[in-house]
């Protein structure tokens, strides 16, 4: 009879297999699925996952899909290191995306070589703002990083459609609620000709350099590491959880701001009511399936990118609703968290009946383990 | 007529949806399990009554196909948090984002259409009474339904074996496991009637408060009534009071509106955000309040052992 126990440390080869079957058991799913509504599953699965990447202006859209949901996910997946959970990127991208937009609108058609700088500064520090509400919030008053952060995201899309409706509508724009398109000078640079991946993909990559080094190389970063592992030793070495609250919420919000600054700037260039297909919201599966590791998040930001163009592609191709990508989204990190209980847990056939000579041994290393809930005493006969 | 009336009663249309969810919340986090799925059971519930009410042409059969949407999603809830030991908010956070996934792919094509709505009760004389008809009597039997509901976890939490059973759980599940309590099994009770209640909340706004379905309808009051939860320091009563109060903080933007007043319609919008955080500021202000209210285990994985 097989049976689940606790394994005496966490397997790491489990932690890095454990996204390639959520994966895979993702795909098998869609499979299924794509039968169910009377689809051939392998042509689907095909326009799903291979069409998409068939050309390099299709490769192009990867990197630049990518972009945002990497940037979001390396700030969250930081945080959640921390037990700090952000779950508001998208709304501090809609405010970084509103900072960094109105410097836009405010330099017009002057060319200058620190607009653009500017900009994206003012995007990050918009990020960063509303991040700060949640951490302000949760330090002094104690309230929930979870839904304060949540009720912001739905604040600052409000202000952002007040502001396209309003104050920032373009008057030649036969009122569509958008404003003026930006000047060149206030739009990314091109990384390639022929695509529309920008610079913001290279922040990414620099990023999540920086991110890395950030938490395995300082002592501030180890502060963070430790506060989420073991809160308790955290507080008995004197790391103060408000310091690490701030930071966590931060640099999350700095990252979501950058994200922000950089669509606007760069695919959608100018403001409108709608700036994000849940980036935000996607980006915390990104950073759960990139185990919180920067590198493992540049992977799966690049395959949640995929989802997304899958989803355009299977809309175009074969009249399927768009909203199938947020399906797999869900089923990807529900197999995620079920793949992942085997990181500390394994499966072991056990003998029913008759236990002689290697039954004594398993319930000593039960104890000795101090696994979850290890039970020290199995009392059978 | 003055807008007294009509102002009351949309608050109770309102805060309906937000009592049948917080109120099913309650009850799963005092079993010691938080549930961050709210949303989506929600919109999964909307879709299931909504597509289950166009079908039959019952909004009964619709709220019925709404809770046991709902249940379905919590199940797999259950499976994930107690029987695999995943992380609950984690967990919960995918349950709202499968959740509005899956009823936008279902909802696609029934977008727009629109529903009857559902007819209001009426009772013999007190109906036709005058001003008390009109506020207390008035309603369509989803609001009766929610008053039953609160009546019943009120005295299940207070008054009954297995209610005092479910909290000792939600306090310390090893002490309540070791005398023989069923943890796992009470859990799992706990979190599919929450997911039952949050299905039949979802189904109320897509059958009675707005009869029609739209992606993503639920605009966050799954959340708030998470928020409300919290508010009512786990107590049904002070529960359903927080919902009342927002649901006339919701109500007010649609009469200042009304009443001319010069401000844009999206800071008006904002208002119920803002004030749950508004509220969740002033509740947790103290310390104190949340550690002697809050379920002790609550989020924390069990593990049985052998």
């Amino acid at each position: 009879m097989l049976r689940l126990e606790p394994r005496t440390s966490p397997s790491h080869a489990m932690a890095i297999a454990s996204p390639v079957i959520a994966a895979v058991a993702m795909l098998v799913t869609g499979f299924l699925l794509f039968r169910l509504l009377g689809k051939d599953p392998v042509e689907a699965a095909y326009i799903f996952f291979v069409k998409p990447l068939n050309s390099s202006y299709g490769l192009g859209e990867l990197l630049l899909k990518a972009t945002p949901l990497m940037l979001c996910a390396l700030g969250l997946g930081l945080g959640f290191q921390a037990n700090v959970w952000n779950i508001g990127a998208e709304g501090q991208l809609t405010m970084g995306a509103i900072f960094g937009g109105g410097v836009a609108l405010w330099l017009g058609d002057s060319s200058t070589w620190w607009g653009l700088p500017l900009m994206l500064v003012a995007g990050v520090i918009g990020g960063m703002l509303w991040a700060a509400i949640a951490a302000w919030l949760r330090t002094r008053f104690n309230t929930n990083e979870i839904l304060v952060t949540l009720m912001l995201v739905y604040i600052a899309q409000l202000y952002l459609s007040y502001l396209v409706h309003g104050p920032w509508r373009d008057p030649a724009g036969h009122n569509f609620p958008q404003s003026r398109g930006f000047a060149d000078a206030q739009t990314m640079p091109l990384l390639f000709d022929g695509g529309r991946t920008n610079w913001g993909f290279l922040f990414g990559l620099i990023l999540a350099g920086a991110l890395w080094f950030f938490s395995r190389r300082t002592y501030a970063g180890f502060r963070l590491q430790v506060a989420g592992l073991a809160p308790a030793a955290a507080a008995y070495a004197g790391f103060s959880e408000k310091r690490n609250i701030w930071l966590a919420l931060l640099i999350s919000g700095a990252t979501a701001g950058l994200a922000g600054i950089c669509e606007v700037a760069g695919p959608i260039g100018q403001m409108q009511q709608q700036i994000s297909p849940g980036y935000g919201f996607a980006a915390i599966i990104v950073a759960w399936v990139g185990r919180l590791h920067p590198i493992g998040i540049v992977l799966a930001s690049l395959l949640m990118s995929l989802l997304y163009l899958g989803g355009e592609s299977g809309q175009m191709s074969m009249a399927l609703p768009s909203a199938i990508t947020g399906l797999f989204q869900g089923l990807l990190l529900f197999y995620l968290l079920a793949a992942d209980l085997f990181i500390t847990f394994r499966l072991r056939n056990v003998r029913t009946t008759g236990q002689p000579d290697q039954a004594p041994a398993a319930p000593v290393a039960a104890a000795s383990s101090g696994g979850p809930g290890a039970t020290p005493l199995e009392s059978s006969p | 007529m003055s807008p007294f009336v009509p102002m009351v009663q949309s608050t109770v249309v309102a805060a309906t949806p937000l009592i049948f969810a917080a109120l099913g919340e309650t009850i799963v986090e005092k079993s010691g399990v938080l549930n961050l799925g709210i949303e989506g059971m929600m919109l999964v519930g909307a879709i299931a009554g909504f597509a289950a009410t166009l079908a039959t042409g019952n909004a009964g059969i619709g709220f019925v196909a709404g809770a046991a949407a709902g249940t379905a999603m919590a199940l797999i809830f259950a499976v994930l948090t107690i029987s695999l030991q995943t992380n609950q908010v984690a967990t919960g956070l995918a349950l709202t984002l499968f959740g509005i996934g899956l009823s936008a792919f279902v909802g696609h094509d029934l977008a727009g259409m629109p529903l009857p709505g559902m007819e209001g009760v009426t009772f013999p004389v007190l109906t036709s009474l005058p001003l008390v008809g009109e506020l207390l009597f008035h309603y369509d039997p989803m609001v009766y339904g929610s008053i039953i509901l609160l009546i019943a976890v009120m005295w299940f939490l207070e008054r009954s074996h297995a209610g005092l059973k479910m909290r000792a759980i939600g306090e310390s599940p090893a002490v309540a496991h070791s005398i023989g309590h069923p943890v796992v099994l009470i859990r799992y009770l706990a979190v599919m009637f929450g997911g039952a209640t949050s299905g039949i909340a979802g189904a109320y706004l897509s059958e009675v408060q707005t009869p029609m379905w739209a992606e993503g309808m639920s605009a966050g009051k799954g959340w708030i009534a998470l928020a409300l939860v919290v508010f009512g320091t786990w107590r049904p009563g002070r529960v359903v009071l927080g919902a009342y109060l927002f649901g006339g903080v919701t109500v007010l933007q649609l009469f200042a509106q009304g009443i001319g007043l010069n401000v844009p319609a999206e800071f008006l919008s904002m208002l119920p955000y803002a004030a749950t955080v508004v509220v969740l500021v002033i509740i947790c202000r103290d310390p104190k309040t949340i550690l002697l209210n809050q379920p002790a285990s609550l989020g924390r994985s069990f593990y049985p052992g052998t």
